[in-house]
């Protein structure tokens, strides 16, 4: 289960050796943003020793440099052979960005005898022309497993004014949603680049999940129990999770075929639904 | 009448200052002091040796006292902490004999039952008349609370107060009485303002500070203490002053008044007495200019002294209602006795302060600290120096979970309950091993260099040499 | 892999450790100085790591200068890796 992902600079020793306890579920080692040209090689060299011998317990996200920089074929030559969980292509525009970043990870996992496909793809798409586009990006491959809005560069590309209330990204986030959902993969929001303003983290966290999405990434180890609470399922949903299966069994013994909970019937969506509830309260005991 | 001399020359000579006596410092001016060291500079030009110095903490300014050491003109030590400086030469084994390090409320404690008398007390003050009311509150080199330089002024047999701000008789708002004091000089500087008190403090913005933070403040929330009358001491280290941050929200959130706030104080506890968090601040050290600022308008920030705060012997100090502190390490034991005197390498670099007197007076005593800094774990399996007993630490709180001491079940349970990350003591101390490896311990000598008194005069350490290579 | 010229990498933060590395003649093997404010704790196996970590690279000659603060292996072996990258001079 991934309901937060936090973002860490990739070039800072002691920030990798405690990466895997600040909290999230999935951390983003971040060789782009975070990192100077002339450090480039520096950080990929020290997020590949990190995450060769540090065995982390988190699922590992390598925040990887544009397909228009000198830096992207480095950096997944130095990251692929010690298997992130997932590479996160940067201002992905089109299926092309995400084809070309695809089979240049498959050229590597063969060279290095990996299996094929263990290593996904959660494209960040922040240009105007990716949230257009956020469908057939989403579903341009099989590695494709999550799409993630970045609301910040959206937002210079638009030549808007990005805010608290977030209505300049409505329709983006509203769209990767229904491109994320129709594609049937994941789909995370921008983070909320207020350190100190939690409760309108909680504001915004709690918007984005209205809307559909899966959870949110973060800048900020202090926001990870804000998101993590908002994308967890709550005490009445997990028990309404419950019910929905005993009444099922329940059904089942007494050799009833359709049945109903508290005055619904319960369909395939409500079961998936309930299952899906399940699974993330499974996923989150005894964590942050 | 005036008690006005016209040097720190012709004080000392009234004051009958002789070889082999105790003169004593306070360390209200901290990394900023010039006074600890403009009056030995005077005493060793008058040719007097064979001095002990009770001065209540040491900082890397002081470091002439290197030089009075090896110079015979200091040969005894008796403080509360040491910086690095002074620290690694007596670490060395410049002394003879060993220095006695007390806490800040055993050092009221035994100047007032006459267990450490002193016979010369030069007091450095921000602002002062003629007859010695004094105080920190005011003038160019204004420090907030005296509150460590009371005890000496009362008892010593002779109170010298030095400033560099002579104000008209009577000074109105004074914090030392004249009754106590016997002359006054006036010199052009008593301490360098940049290192008397920080501009701010900060908080950290170490992703793992936060962590911690976060889980202190969530661990006292989990306590049961955090509700209206509750009070509360932190140290000015960056994680603990987010977790006080962290703190004030969840009290402002859930409207809780407490009642007190102690020790020394930052722009952070200010903040939460402004925001009604607290009904008082007592106050014995200022840190930040924020603090200063606040003790000298806000009626409700109050200066206490050393033994107000936290003698044992007294018969009651503010430590022994306190509900929570939050305090560092350098090491930690699976016992958990604290080190704060030493570092991994044996070198003298801290000292107790207030650590032993509010672990052992708070109903929660905790320790923030992450699992390893610099490749050093924090947990051991037996620190070089105890300076808080392990039966006063109830708490240690790291990035990697909370280790509750085994004589605090209760607060196991409530931790648990609240969600919070509970993880044994050992399971840190092999976590960081994991991590970092395992460390070589360092050779030390046989030289007794210090001894470790605990807050009711009981010797609960003794610190030997390094050796030099 | 021969060290053209001096390079360097690394920082002098807490956890890191900076390395140089200078060309040296060829046959003048290893010159290793090193300095660490956890020298009593993990002197030798730091110097044991960078040696290795030079070896596995195929550096025979050259002077390294490195100040630790506490770094662990995967770091050392990290600085010491790229400082040698940089230093045989080519991009």
């Amino acid at each position: 289960m991934r309901r937060s992902m936090l973002f860490l600079p990739g070039n800072s020793p002691n920030i990798l050796l405690n990466a895997d306890f600040l909290g999230s579920d999935s951390i983003i080692l971040d060789l782009e943003d975070a990192v100077a040209p002339t450090e480039k090689d520096s950080a990929r060299i020290l997020v590949r020793n990190a995450i060769k011998s540090r065995e982390y317990t988190r699922e590992v996200i390598v925040r990887i440099n544009p397909v228009d920089s000198p830096y992207w074929k480095e950096d997944l030559q130095a990251i692929v052979p010690v298997k992130p969980d997932m590479i996160m292509p940067t201002k992905v525009s089109c299926s092309g960005d995400v084809k070309i970043i695809a089979e240049h990870i498959e050229m590597l996992e063969k060279e290095c005898q990996m299996e094929a496909g263990s290593i996904s793809i959660i494209p960040l798409i922040e240009t105007a022309l990716g949230v257009e586009n956020a469908y057939e990006i989403a579903s341009a491959d099989e590695r494709v497993k999550a799409i993630f809005l970045g609301g910040e560069d959206l937002t210079a590309d638009l030549r808007c004014k990005r805010t608290k209330e977030g209505q300049e990204i409505f329709y983006a986030r509203s769209r990767m949603v229904m491109a994320a959902r129709a594609a049937g993969v994941d789909v995370y929001d921008t983070p909320w680049t207020d350190v100190e303003d939690y409760d309108g983290l909680v504001k915004d966290a709690s918007f984005a999940k209205s809307l559909g999405f899966s959870g949110k990434a973060s800048i900020s180890p202090r926001h990870i129990p804000f998101i993590n609470e908002v994308f967890s399922p709550t005490e009445e949903e997990i028990q309404y999770a419950k019910d929905v299966f005993e009444t099922i069994e329940k059904a089942k013994a007494e050799g009833k075929g359709v049945v109903s909970l508290r005055g619904k019937m319960i369909d395939a969506p409500i079961v998936a639904r309930a299952r899906q509830v399940l699974e993330a309260a499974e996923a989150m005991k005894g964590g942050r | 009448m005036s008690k006005l001399v016209g040097s720190i020359k012709e004080a000392i000579k009234l004051a009958g200052l002789k070889d082999g006596m105790t003169i004593s410092f306070h360390h209200h001016l901290r990394n900023g002091d010039m006074v600890a060291v403009m009056v030995l500079d005077v005493i060793s030009e008058l040719g007097i040796k064979d001095l002990n110095v009770n001065i209540s903490s040491i900082f890397d300014t002081h470091e002439p006292f290197i030089e009075y050491i090896r110079d015979g003109v200091v040969t005894g030590i008796e403080t509360d902490y040491m910086g690095g400086v002074v620290g690694r030469a007596v670490s060395e084994g410049i002394m003879n004999k060993p220095v006695i390090f007390r806490t800040h409320g055993g050092r009221p404690s035994d100047i007032i039952n006459g267990v450490s008398p002193i016979d010369v007390a030069f007091i450095a003050a921000p602002t002062s008349d003629c007859m010695g009311n004094c105080t920190g509150k005011y003038g160019k080199s204004a420090c907030g609370s005296l509150g460590y330089a009371f005890a000496d002024a009362m008892y010593a047999k002779k109170s010298v107060v030095i400033t560099d701000n002579l104000v008209d008789y009577p000074l109105v708002d004074y914090s030392i009485a004249e009754n106590y004091i016997d002359y006054v000089v006036n010199v052009d500087k008593i301490g360098e303002p940049s290192g008397i008190v920080s501009g701010t403090t900060k908080i950290t913005k170490d992703p793992v500070g936060l962590v911690i933070a976060d889980y202190a403040a969530r661990a006292i929330e989990a306590s049961g203490l955090l509700k209206d009358g509750f009070s509360f001491q932190t140290g000015a280290g960056g994680a603990s002053l987010a977790a006080a941050k962290y703190l004030k929200d969840i009290m402002l959130k859930k409207n809780i008044k407490g009642s007190y706030g102690l020790g020394g104080i930052t722009s952070y506890m200010v903040d939460m007495l402004k925001e009604g968090c607290f009904k008082a601040l007592y106050d014995v050290q200022c840190f930040d200019l924020g603090a200063v600022e606040s003790i000298r308008t806000n009626p409700n920030h109050m200066e206490v002294t050393a033994a107000h705060y936290a003698s044992p012997t007294a018969k009651s100090s503010a430590v022994d209602s306190l509900d929570v502190v939050i305090l560092g390490a350098t090491e930690i034991d699976t016992d958990f006795n604290v080190n704060v005197h030493t570092d991994s390498n044996g070198y003298i670099m801290g000292g107790s302060g207030g650590h032993s007197d509010t672990a052992a007076g708070a109903k929660m005593s905790m320790i923030v600290a992450p699992l390893s800094r610099a490749r050093l774990p924090i947990v051991v399996d037996k620190v070089l120096c105890k300076s808080t007993p392990g039966n006063t630490v109830d708490v240690l709180v790291t990035q990697r979970g909370i280790a509750v001491n085994p004589l605090r079940q209760d607060l196991a349970d409530a931790f648990r309950g609240a969600g919070l990350p509970v993880v044994d003591i050992f399971d840190l101390r092999d976590m960081a091993e994991k991590l970092n490896g395992k460390p070589n311990k360092p050779v030390l000598g046989d030289k007794e260099v210090a001894k470790v008194l605990y807050r009711d005069g009981q010797l609960l350490d003794t610190i030997y040499n390094v050796p030099v290579k | 892999m021969v060290i053209q010229k001096k390079a360097c990498a690394g920082t002098l933060e807490s956890s890191d450790i900076y390395v140089e590395v200078s060309p040296l003649p060829q046959g003048s093997g290893i010159k290793l100085d090193l300095n660490s404010v956890v020298y009593a704790q993990f002197g030798k196996e730091i110097e044991k790591v960078i040696m290795e970590t030079l070896a596995e690279l195929g550096v025979e000659d050259a002077e390294v200068v490195a100040s630790d603060r506490g770094a662990v292996d995967c770091t050392i072996k990290a600085r010491v890796e790229t400082a040698v990258c940089r230093g045989r001079g080519e991009e």
